[in-house]
């Protein structure tokens, strides 16, 4: 296929691909800071266009149609999905595009594996470990993608459901290492039986984990499909492989945790504690909910001296960014300091809210997290919460029953006044009932956090 | 590639993820995991290279099912990294005329 004599092609490819682990590790340093963020993601692009159109050059490459076709239909599949969906729905769809790698990794092994040919130990032990994290990071993805879509409603949990995925585990495990004895060259039925298993380790083991807690799961599958990815690099002496898999991987593992901290859960709680199970009991909150109508809100907002606006996933559902942004905007224009705090776990992922309000046009320096903002509740005339709840669950201070207790919340009530925009009366995604919502000093204002934040607009223009 | 050099990659390629990501204000950590999603999209290689060796019918269903996977990690994850960071860059320039 090519000119050049087969150890030179060969050096050619080597040497595309180290440049293009640089551009991936100079991509990702780029993009953990906000400046250079943009630029990050088009590096890294730079090092995939390469490392892809150098691997034609492969040396005794067949296939090059098939190939071709099937790049063009992923491609074109995932870039009209990858356009076409909203901005709320980009957690579930991270999920998808990262279960893909990691059904590709698992592929690479499956097809080294149904080959029938003796392969050397290191390389089939690493083959079949990278296929199980593969497969189960591929089917474990596409349930938490069809939990965040809302096509998996309810989370299914069973008495003996440890014990049967521990076994699940174990059986592919233990076929796994049958297969690494046989060089990796194990019949077609058991290479079979050993992808079934591990792809049904995924999807049960997912399963029983709540909505809440999928953006450490997604995380924790991305850092899962870097690893299969470095691991399958091995098998294949692909060193662009093995440093971007487990520079993803390295990376991944240390997001997960970041994420688990910011909920105050070990990664061991998340996956194994049937988390909201225990909190549908809740505890009864005395008082009562104190309704208020938009012209009081809006006159209580736009006669403060700093207002901080809390949001939540109810705010990305409604969509009511760019609404709740002209609502500042209007507050700002009356000289009154608006600022948003934003909760690590605010809507779906961590920063999920940041690019939201970006979205929206909330400049930068407006938006505070967690530890910058919270001493500002206390000077705070207004804590505007829209569609968030567990986040500022005071009970996760107080409350050691809690299933929330210890959980770092923004202390909206410790603000002046509370108004809280929110659907209906139902409880947060934990399931738990919200201290918050009964103080004396907070009034619901009940509706779509779009339509109330385009009432407020109209009434806070009316006061002139 | 011996095994003791892949282990020395292994180990520094790890110690650079750590240290890439350690640092990283809570804003970036949606888009930066979807970028981190689209760098093991690098798969694609690997799947190309197992597409490209394929004999068999099953191979190469197995090697074709690979590729299409890997090429929708790859286009899946550089499109929607994009679109979260452009929000990034609008909302900077906006601050920056608003402060002219």
């Amino acid at each position: 296929m090519s000119a050049l004599s087969p150890s030179l092609t060969h050096e050619l490819i080597q040497a595309v691909y180290f440049i293009a682990a640089l551009l991936f590790i100079v991509g990702l340093k780029r993009m953990s800071s906000p400046k250079g963020a943009r630029g990050g993601i088009v590096w890294a692009g730079l090092g995939m266009l390469i490392a892809g159109l150098i691997t034609f050059l492969w040396p005794g490459m067949r296939n090059d149609i098939l190939i071709l076709v099937a790049i063009f239909i992923g491609g074109v599949a995932a870039w009209w999905s990858g356009k076409r969906v909203s901005m709320t729905a980009m957690p579930q769809m991270v999920a998808l595009y990262n279960g893909m790698g990691g059904g590709a990794a698992a592929a690479i092994a499956g097809q080294e594996l149904v080959r029938g040919q003796p392969i050397a130990s290191a390389p089939a032990v690493l083959a079949v470990t990278g296929a199980i994290i593969g497969a189960v990071s591929f089917s474990g993805s596409l349930i938490a993608f069809a939990k965040l879509q809302g096509l998996i409603g309810k989370s299914l949990r069973y008495g003996a459901q440890q014990a049967v995925n521990s076994v699940l585990l174990l059986a592919t495990l233990a076929l796994g290492g049958w297969i690494v004895a046989l060089h990796g060259a194990g019949p077609l039925w058991m290479v079979s039986a050993f992808f079934a298993l591990a792809l049904a380790a995924g999807i049960l083991i997912t399963l029983p984990i709540g909505g809440a807690d999928m953006p450490v799961v997604i995380s924790l599958y991305n850092a899962c499909t870097g690893l299969a990815v470095a691991f399958e690099g091995f098998v294949l002496a692909n060193a662009a492989m093995i440093i971007a898999g487990m520079v993803v991987g390295a990376a991944g593992t240390l997001l997960t945790q970041l994420m688990a901290k910011a909920m105050n859960r070990s990664l061991a709680n998340v996956l194994f504690s049937n988390f909201g199970e225990s909190a549908l009991q809740g505890t009864e909150v005395a008082g009562t909910l104190k309704p208020i109508d938009t012209a009081d809100a809006a006159v209580m907002l736009a006669y403060a001296q700093k207002v901080l606006v809390v949001p939540g996933y109810g705010m990305a559902v409604a969509q009511a960014q760019h609404k709740i942004w002209e609502l500042c905007q209007l507050l700002i224009e009356r000289g009154v300091t608006v600022r948003f705090a934003i909760h690590p776990v605010a809507g779906r992922m961590p920063g999920h809210m940041n690019v939201l309000l970006a979205e929206a046009g909330v400049p930068y320096d407006l938006i505070g997290d967690l530890e910058e903002i919270n001493g500002e509740f206390e000077t705070a005339d207004v804590a505007l919460i829209i569609g968030a709840n567990d986040v500022v669950n005071p009970v996760a201070r107080t409350d050691k029953s809690s299933p929330i207790y210890g959980m770092p919340i923004l202390n909206a009530d410790r603000a002046k006044n509370v108004i809280v925009i929110k659907r209906g009366k139902g409880a947060g995604f934990s399931g738990i009932e919200n201290a918050l919502f009964y103080l004396d000093n907070t009034r619901m204002l009940y509706g779509d956090a779009q339509k109330a934040g385009a009432e407020l607009i109209q009434a806070v223009k009316a006061l002139d | 590639m011996t095994g003791i050099v892949a282990l020395y990659i292994f180990m520094l390629a790890a110690f650079t993820g750590y240290e890439v990501i350690s640092r990283v204000p809570v804003i970036l950590h949606t888009p930066l995991m979807s970028g981190s999603n689209f760098v093991h999209g690098i798969v694609l290689v690997g799947a190309m290279v197992a597409l490209g060796a394929a004999q068999t019918p099953l191979e190469k269903t197995i090697g074709f099912i690979g590729v299409l996977l890997a090429a929708g990690n790859v286009v899946g994850g550089y499109v929607s990294t994009e679109r979260m960071l452009e929000m990034f860059k609008s909302s900077q320039d906006k601050r920056k005329g608003g402060r002219a």
